[in-house]
């Protein structure tokens, strides 16, 4: 298991390592990044002593390390709009968008769990076929589409809750149902799948021939095997929660990290977005080495791989 | 999901011609399971509509989906101008009819959708071909590289490199269909891997074929028909996100009609206008459904073990 959980180390390592060459990159797609960070109406002699002055000038790999340097310490250079530190911008919206993306996870586990049991434990009747059309009606509805209609009907036509910003649990409510639908409905699908299968096997027939009563069968024999692919799909679902956070918070316009890179993409401040899209990446990588350790204790054959 | 029971509806569905090949006669019966399937002939129907109403989309739009007329602005849906004649769905804020530019929406959707799946679904095909055959450092090196764009939020890294490049509808599709690869190869990886070790294939290898007149021979007809499925759901995907793209203002730019562009329009007038916001949403809604449940029903019948 120790030799299991080394690999896996060492292999997010290498794929932090990988995000930093792309994020190193997104400056350089055009060629010439000193255009891109200055002004438009830059002259060619402003660009050119930028170009000196920033080192653009030295061969892609000696500024890449320059740039891996940097950003191990968290130095992704300043903000050109606010003349901050980039990072420090970004790391103080961050508590805010896993608050939404925290919410997003525990509304979609807490409905799609119950939903998804009960769907393969009553197959085939009305409640299953109705968990079923809204899963997929989830599936198919865009974040976007989604978070507008809710604030059109929520916050303009019946004022309950508000439309934009970040306070009180009231204005949790709408952005986090938003962020989490897409997640929930994928969620239902995969422990109903998942349930089904589990009770199929020998194991729950044996439980059940030998006089355990269903509830136990359910919860106990089933569930336990069942969770295994949920939680891997956990793991990769806080990707898709971290990336629709952007177009979330740019809706709600909840003041997180994905806001701010949208932000900051049209004023062309590109530290930041370097620093947004660098920590998020990296926040992903290690929140799924974590999902694999847990997983090693839920699944006990991979500790003899 | 799980399958409905065969429809009655499917059965009564007859083929004018007897079917004359093998090949031939394999289609047919994969057609007549297909459609045997009610959910999934919903969605090839809601897919066949869509895309017909893209390709005519001249004869289909009521109205000039430029055509804007400051006199008509914001009117509701079913309203009738001086001539009589209807605006179904509305008109938006510069008086230009809602439905036309629906329909005329759908065309930047699918063109986006077919691309970039086109690009992401050869990329993705290669890699896992490479990953699957050689295996060993070359697969190692590979499924990293899939570690590595895995990690990126995918709307983030997009509007990110958009931002940078500029949009329009050619950087729009490379950037999804470059980026878009990795279920492909992980798919096709898993499939060569159990190839590889079939007799068909040891014995080529023993024959003495040249590596790549394995891959095209033996190794890439059989993966195929999984491609197909992730191509298919995958479709939905990339529709979706063209769409988030265009909402964000980074798709294709005004004024050519894009759904996710007349939902940003829309979001505006939200307070006085809900059907601005409401009917694009439908559309993507509607497509990305149908495209699903033609995909779970293409899945379900052509390789059911595949987790998709």
């Amino acid at each position: 298991m120790k030799s299991y959980l080394r690999r896996r180390l060492w292999q997010s390592l290498l794929v932090l390592l990988g995000v930093s060459v792309v994020v190193f990159l997104i400056l350089h797609l055009t060629g010439d990044p000193a255009a891109l960070l200055l002004p438009p109406d830059a002259t060619a002699e402003d660009i050119a002593k930028f170009r000196t002055a920033m080192g653009f000038d030295d061969p892609v790999a000696v500024q890449y390390l320059r740039f891996l340097k940097g950003a191990v310490r968290g130095d992704f250079g300043e903000s050109l709009r606010h003349g901050e530190p980039a990072m420090g911008l970004v790391l103080e919206r961050l508590p805010a968008t896993f608050e939404l993306a925290g919410a997003g996870l525990l509304i979609a586990l807490g409905l799609a769990i119950p939903a998804g049991i009960v769907s393969a434990v009553r197959r085939n009747t009305s409640v299953d076929y109705v968990s079923t059309v809204v899963a997929l009606l989830g599936q198919a509805m865009p974040t976007f589409w989604l978070g507008i209609m809710l604030i059109l009907v929520f916050s303009v036509r019946l004022n309950w809750l508000p439309s934009s910003g970040r306070g009180g649990l009231e204005h949790l409510i709408l952005p986090a149902i938003t962020l989490g639908l897409f997640t929930t409905a994928r969620i239902t699908r995969l422990t109903r799948s998942g349930m089904l299968e589990v009770l199929g096997q020998d194991y729950v027939r044996t439980a059940r021939a030998k006089g355990v009563a269903e509830p136990p069968v359910v919860w106990k024999h089933a569930l336990k095997n069942a969770s295994i692919p949920i939680v891997t799909i956990v793991g990769i679902e806080l990707g898709t929660l971290l990336g629709g956070s952007v177009i979330t918070e740019t809706i709600f316009a909840w003041p997180g990290v994905g806001r701010l890179s949208v932000q900051a993409i049209f004023n062309r401040d590109y530290p930041v977005v370097q620093s947004a899209v660098f920590l998020l990446a990296s926040t992903f990588v290690i929140v799924n080495f974590l999902v694999d350790v847990v997983y090693t204790y839920l699944d006990p054959r991979i500790r003899f791989r | 999901m799980a399958a409905l029971p065969p429809s009655v509806a499917g059965e009564a569905v007859a083929l004018a011609t007897p079917p004359r090949s093998a090949a031939e006669r394999e289609w047919v019966t994969l057609l007549r399971r297909l459609v045997r399937r009610r959910t999934a002939l919903f969605g090839a129907i809601v897919v066949l509509g869509v895309v017909l109403a893209a390709a005519l989309a001249p004869l289909v739009a009521p109205f000039d989906p430029l055509e804007q007329d400051i006199g008509q602005r914001l009117k509701e849906p079913g309203w009738q101008d001086a001539q009589g004649r209807v605006h179904p769905l509305g008109t938006d804020h510069l008086g230009r009819d809602i439905l036309s530019r629906i329909v005329f929406g759908a065309r930047i959707a699918l063109v986006v959708g077919l691309a970039a799946v086109l690009i992401s679904g050869v990329l993705g095909m290669l890699i896992g071909l490479l990953a699957g055959y050689f295996g060993g450092r070359v697969d190692d090196f590979l499924m990293r590289l899939a570690d590595i764009q895995l990690a990126f939020p995918f709307i983030l890294l997009a509007i990110a490199v958009i931002g940078v490049l500029g949009p329009s509808l050619r950087n729009i599709i490379i950037v999804i269909g470059v980026s878009s690869w990795v279920v492909y190869a992980r798919v096709v990886r898993g499939e060569v891997l159990s190839i590889r070790e079939r007799e068909y294939v040891q014995a080529a290898i023993a024959l003495g074929s040249q590596h790549w007149r394995v891959l095209r021979h033996h190794v890439l007809p059989n993966t195929f028909t999984p491609w197909l499925v992730v191509a298919t759901l995958d479709m939905a995907r990339v529709i979706v996100i063209e769409s988030a793209l265009s909402f964000l203002g980074l798709g294709v730019q005004p004024p050519t009609p894009t759904w996710g562009g007349m939902l940003a329009d829309g979001r505006v007038y939200l307070s006085t206008a809900w059907w601005l916001a409401t009917f694009p949403g439908l559309a993507i809604l509607i497509t990305v459904l149908g495209i699903n449940l033609f995909g779970d029903g293409l899945r379900d019948t052509l390789d059911p073990r595949l987790k998709v």
